[in-house]
Formats: C-alpha cells, structure tokens, sequence
C-alpha cells in the first residue's frame, strides 16, 4: 500500500481526537469536514455545554448587556462529532495513541489535535482565593459571577494586573459608575505587552476615566471578614484599601501539566510545534500524529528569526486551527505552513486598541500618524532598522498597510502614509519590563554526549 | 441567533451599526460592541449587516434551526 492510498483510507475511516472544546478545537473541527475527512471525530472538553466565545465575557457580559450563555460560537457547519465534555484529558499515551480522561476512560486515536487552551492563573493564597468577592475571569461562569457582583452595586472594585483583560474590566466599572482601583507591579497599564511609551498612554486613559490607578505596587494580602467576605487588600507599601470585590487579572497558565511523561516538548510555556501545527517531541523532533493549534501553541514565526511565539490571540487561535486542519489529512507535499503576522485588540475606556506584529520583538517604537494626546493614532516597533510590529489607538483601518510593511522586512522608522504626520515622530526606546520569565529557569536538560545518545529530559518545576 | 464579530478584522466602518442597530453598537469612535445572540426578530437585519460588512468580518451560524446537528449532548459526559 502507498502512502497516498494510506491518507486515502484514514480521511474515510481514519480517528481524529481533538483535545479542547473552545475556538480553535471546534473551528478545527469544522475544517476537517471542509477537508472531505469522513472519519470519526471525538471532541473531549473539561467544560460543559457547546464551545463559546470568550472576549465578549470581559466587555459585553460585565455590562449586564449580554447574559453569560448567551455567548455560543456560530457554526460554519455541521461536524458530526462525539462529544465527551465535562471531564478533562489527563494524560497522552503516544505508544498506544491514547487520551486518558480523568475519570480512567481511554479514547484511542490515529491522530490528535491538542487545543486545550489557558485558564487564569488563581491569586496566589488558596484561602484568601475562595474569599467571597475575589474573582477571576475566563470561563462563562466566572463571567457571570463578577457580573453579578458588579450589579450589587460594591463600594468599591480592586483590579490586580493592568494588562488588557484586568484594563478592560476596570473600564467596565468605570462604564457602570462604579469606583475601581488598579494596583500594577509594573510602571503602567498595558507595559508588559506594548512597552513604555503606550504604558504612559494607557495611563492617561485609565486616569482621565476615574480610575484609581497605582503603579509600581503589588497586592500582598486580601482579607476577608468572619463570614468569608472580602473586605480589604493589603498592599506592599503598608497602605490598606476597603474593597468588596477584586478582579485577580495576571494572566494565564497553559493547560500543559496533562502531557507530563507523554514526551512532548510542552510546559508553562506552551506545546512546541513546527509551522504546520505538528508537535515537537521533547528531543526536538517533529512527530507525525500530534497537532497543536490555540493559545497552547508555540509556533515559530520565521519572521521573527523563527522564534517560537505562544499568542493568547483570537484570530491566531482560528487561523491555526484551520492550517492544523489542513496537514492532519494531507500529505507532506501539500503542507501549509502558519505564516501569518499576529493581529489582536482589546476595547477599553472607549477607545479600539488594535495591534499587528509582535510589539514585543523590537528595540524601538514611534508614533508614525495622528495625535497621541487625542488618543487617535499609529505606532509603529521597530527592530534593528525593520519595521516588526504596529499598534493603533482609534485607527485600525491603517493597521493592515503596517502589516504589509512588516510582512516586506520595510524599514524602520517608516514614513507616515498619510498628511496628519505627528509633530514629533522621532524614534524612542521601546522599554519594556525585563523578561520576567526568564527567571522561571530552565524547563529541559540535556543528557548524553555521543549524537546517538544524546536526549533532551524535561525539568518541571513547581510553578505558582 | 449566534453571532460573532472577528473584531481583529472589524476596521470600524459602522455599516452593521446602521442596520442592525439592536445587535450592533459602536462603542466609542471605531470600537463595536455587539450581541452575540441576538433575539430571532432581528435576523433580516443582522443577515443584512453581515452581508454589508466592507471587511466580511460578522459570522452568522449556518446551523440555525437545525440543532440536532450540532450534535453536542445536553448532559455532560457520556456514561
């Protein structure tokens, strides 16, 4: 039998598990039936319910606008699916192609697609968590907590993290009358993802809307009453704030720990794969049956010196899904690789922050068009002379004509593509906040000397 | 009806704000803000929204009315 006869029979009778029932399992989902595979399809989901949508949970939702359920993801088509939700997957056998769920069940498979996503990482003090008032916010159910909250009316709302979903929140409250704090470890709101000089913009904005921003400080402490209720944080300068609620807004943690021992390349920072969304193993190599796509996914970009990039991106999460789609069944010659340039936004205090490219992959940053201090304009990154990234205040329109200069290595800094040039377009540091995690250490180790002995062994630590 | 707005490919142009005011709502200058399930009575409307957007960004679900195809148990998982 030929190769071509074997991707013959397995796209009609062939076994596709795809672990991760949210965006980018069931858009995967979709795309192999558009592919013309036949065979069977088992999506497994740790949540119950249809697949949703969740950037509406931190905008729409919190305004009482939309009900928590009422964010169901549109179908492009039928998928004639099992669906085994409810129960996450607890580990990966790749000897005996195998997803073991938590309750002991085994879905054996030919071939896997590992969607399985982020989840917000907890405040750190288990205890001072279950406070009653301490919310995070990722899942449906988390949604509709907060909002509850938010519509009881608190005194006062304490955000931790200034990053797009915790800024987003607090401009929520501020839409709903409703005084916020935003405690930040960093300089300013929004540092980590865009660097200083949006930094100094996002706090303006935050400020001129009545928040009641503090940077520079950290959270240590969030104290409840007898009855288990959040009344205070505490802060590590000394100071006290009265809270009822607090939004705990510092990111997320990839759902990686159930790959332990299965031999991928995956940890905290994700599930290594090549440009057509194929898993690495943890020596390294490509494997054949295992596919990746989602905010899990670490892709490398070969225009960003084939670094391997994780984005917690809607648009990344569909459009990798549709190219692991894609190669899942079809064969070597008739590949796709995921080339796209990463696009995100996030809407807050009435304004469309849109970006395109990698901000953080540059060395310096300059406002190329409009007016910062209106709060209408582009800037562009740069890196070493080429153009890498833009991020656009209240002007998206603009943002694809950057995309094509930094998918055309254009140089840095560009000229402005139309009359409202800014005054002052001279280029500045970029800035960013040192590498955080770095300082997580190593996550493999090298053993062996001889090239046939030498292994990679995975180090996992114990993270919070 | 579900919708959802690929809003890393929304550009602002408020066409679907005019037509399906209920569903649709601009948020700002350039931001929307839209209802991902709007009420059935205003289908035409959101039809007429999606097909007029300049950058085809608005999803409409091609499965409406037609829920025993999507498949997905009502109970969780399977015993």
């Amino acid at each position: 039998m030929t190769s071509a006869d074997n991707l013959r029979a397995f796209k009609r009778d062939g076994r596709i598990v795809i672990v991760g029932a949210s965006l980018a399992g069931l858009r995967a989902a979709e795309y192999l039936r558009d592919e013309g595979f036949t065979g069977s399809l088992t999506m497994i989901g740790d949540e119950t319910g249809e697949p949703y949508d969740r950037p509406p949970l931190s905008k729409q939702v919190l305004t009482g606008w939309v009900p928590a359920d009422g964010t169901m993801l549109p179908r492009r088509r039928e998928i004639d699916a099992e669906w085994l939700l409810g129960v996450p997957a607890a580990g990966l056998d790749l000897a005996t192609d195998n997803v073991r769920l938590a309750d002991g069940r085994e879905v054996p498979f030919d071939r896997v697609l590992i969607a399985t996503g982020v989840r917000a990482r907890p405040w750190f003090v288990e205890s001072e968590a279950e406070l009653d008032g301490v919310f995070v916010v990722r899942t449906r159910e988390h949604a509709e907590g907060l909002q509850r909250a938010l519509a009881a009316g608190p005194s006062r709302v304490l955000v931790i993290g200034a990053g797009f979903t915790g800024s987003e929140i607090a401009s929520i409250c501020r839409e709903r009358d409703i005084p916020v704090t935003v405690a930040e470890l960093a300089p300013a709101p929004l540092v980590g993802a865009l660097g200083a000089m949006i930094g100094e913009v996002a706090s303006d904005l935050q400020r001129a809307h009545g928040v009641d921003l503090r940077c520079g400080v950290k959270v240590t402490q969030l104290e409840g009453d007898s009855q288990g209720k959040l009344r205070r944080a505490h802060f590590d300068d000394g100071s006290t704030l009265d809270v009822d609620v607090a939004v705990v807004a510092l990111g997320g943690i990839r759902n990686t720990e159930w790959l332990q021992g299965s031999g991928l390349a995956a940890g905290v920072w994700g599930i290594a794969c090549d440009t057509g969304c194929r898993a690495l193993d943890l020596n390294g190599l490509v494997t054949d049956d295992v596919f990746v796509a989602g905010d899990v996914a670490r892709c490398p970009n070969p225009v960003y010196e084939y670094r391997l990039i994780s984005l917690e991106h809607w648009a990344n999460a569909v459009e990798q899904a549709e190219v692991a789609a894609h190669n899942m069944v079809n064969g070597q010659a008739d590949r796709w690789p995921h080339l796209s340039i990463p696009t995100f936004w996030s809407i807050q205090f009435g304004v469309n922050i849109k970006s395109v490219g990698v901000p953080t992959f540059a060395d310096e940053v300059v406002v190329t068009q409009g007016s910062v201090s209106e709060h209408r304009f582009v800037a562009a990154y740069g890196y070493q002379g080429r153009v890498t990234a833009a991020v656009s205040f209240n002007n998206a329109k603009w943002l694809d004509h950057y995309r094509r200069l930094i998918e055309t290595a254009a140089h840095f800094p560009p000229s402005c593509p139309t009359p409202d040039q800014p005054v002052d377009s001279k280029p500045v540091p970029v800035d960013f906040p040192g590498p955080v995690l770095l300082a997580q250490g190593a996550t493999v180790v090298v053993t062996g000397h001889n090239p046939s002995e030498r292994r990679v062994t995975a180090a996992y630590q114990h993270h919070r | 009806m579900r919708v959802v707005v690929d809003l890393s490919r929304c550009e602002g142009y408020a066409q679907c704000a005019f037509l399906a005011p209920d569903a649709f709502r601009m948020h700002g200058e350039e931001a929307l803000m839209y209802d991902p399930n709007p009420d059935d009575a205003q289908r035409d409307r959101v039809l007429r929204a999606a097909a007029a957007c300049p950058v085809q960004a608005i999803l409409v679900d091609r499965l409406e009315g037609r829920s025993e195809e999507r498949g997905v148990p009502v109970e969780a998982s399977r015993s």
